[in-house]
């Protein structure tokens, strides 16, 4: 016999992750999902965010990867709390993973948390880990045609990060046309045209990032 | 390919529902995709196969209705929507995302466990 159902299928990561939310409100901290594909710069927009936010917030780290530490050895010279979870072949983290970290890091000396995901334009997406906000980040040399290929990742995230605009000038990226499509899968996405390698646009992302931030510190 | 990971949520809520119904074996298995949700049909379908072995569900067949993307404009209305669009394909005004993110089970077809048939339909 048929019987109805109706339930979502992700339902249980839904409710781990509302766990994991509440216990970072409850500390005031903000925390942030960081994501996009391999080697689109986002272990080094998490070094330059840290220079620029040094003295002035208390940042954790949560680096997420199939295997290897090498990210989280990069982001362990900084002088700030590293965590690194190896998702073992998956391909994003979820709820679990996340709230699997919480022992390995003093979150009463925490006040703004960064968790890197796995590189990946589409599985994260679809995961809550118990953020506040996702920001994905993008460089000019994957094309502007993704927001079209990828669109919930597009979606799903509060403000985009364009890197490698210093690459501008030798790629064939029409920023207009990417501009558009992206407005059109997400009117909301505030877009941020950034160099982690020249620093040109970090200045508005931190801006962006820290009024976030002092959002939920109260 | 995080259809894995849906497969594996997905048997879990099967078998708790097996379970609360006293069902010996789940034969067949609706879902209700969008067409936002990023899953790839023949790699959910792959996924569910292995990992359904052994459980409630296993061999189990999967039937995947995929819900298009539909929108409230506030000037046109409902209307459905060509790509994974929030602005109306129409006149350009930014709508409400009605339908597209889905990612749920419908419903499943079972078979008794051959106690407790009474106070089900």
């Amino acid at each position: 016999m048929e019987v109805k159902v109706v339930r979502d299928i992700l339902e249980a990561n839904e409710v781990i992750a509302r766990q994991n939310w509440d216990f970072f409100a409850e500390r005031g901290i903000y925390v942030l999902n960081l994501m996009g594909s391999p080697g689109t710069g986002k272990t080094s927009l998490l070094e330059r965010t840290l220079e620029r936010l040094k003295g002035r917030w208390r940042v954790g780290v949560i680096e997420g990867d199939i295997a290897t530490s090498q990210d989280a050895e990069r982001i362990a010279r900084y002088g700030v709390p590293t965590v690194q979870i190896n998702t073992g072949g998956a391909c994003h983290l979820d709820g679990n993973m996340v709230r699997g970290a919480f022992g390995e890091l003093d979150f009463d000396q925490i006040d703004l948390l960064i968790v890197e995901n796995v590189g990946n334009l589409v599985c994260p997406a679809e995961f809550r880990i118990g953020e506040d906000d996702k920001v994905m980040i993008l460089s000019v040399t994957e094309g502007e045609d993704k927001p079209l290929k990828y669109p919930l990742m597009f979606q799903v995230s509060s403000a985009l990060l364009l890197n490698k605009i210093d690459l501008l000038p030798y790629v064939d990226f029409d920023l207009e046309r990417f501009r558009s499509y992206a407005l059109k899968v997400n009117p909301r996405l505030q877009i941020m045209e950034i160099s982690c390698k020249t620093g040109e646009g970090l200045e508005c992302w931190i801006d962006w990032l820290e009024e976030r931030a002092s959002g939920k510190r109260g | 390919m995080h259809e894995l990971s849906i497969a594996q949520s997905l048997l879990e809520i099967l078998e708790q529902e097996a379970k609360a119904r006293g069902a010996a074996k789940v034969t067949r298995v609706k879902l209700r995709i969008g067409a936002l949700s990023g899953v790839v049909r023949e790699a959910l379908e792959f996924a569910f196969e292995v990992a359904s072995g052994g459980t409630v569900a296993e061999g189990a067949s999967l039937e995947i209705e995929e819900v298009p993307v539909r929108i409230r404009c506030p000037r046109c209305g409902v209307l459905e929507q060509e790509g994974p669009f929030l602005v109306c394909a129409r006149c350009g005004e930014v709508g409400v995302l009605l339908s597209g993110r889905e990612l749920e089970i419908d419903s499943m077809e079972i078979e008794d466990g051959g106690q407790s048939r009474q106070g089900h339909p």
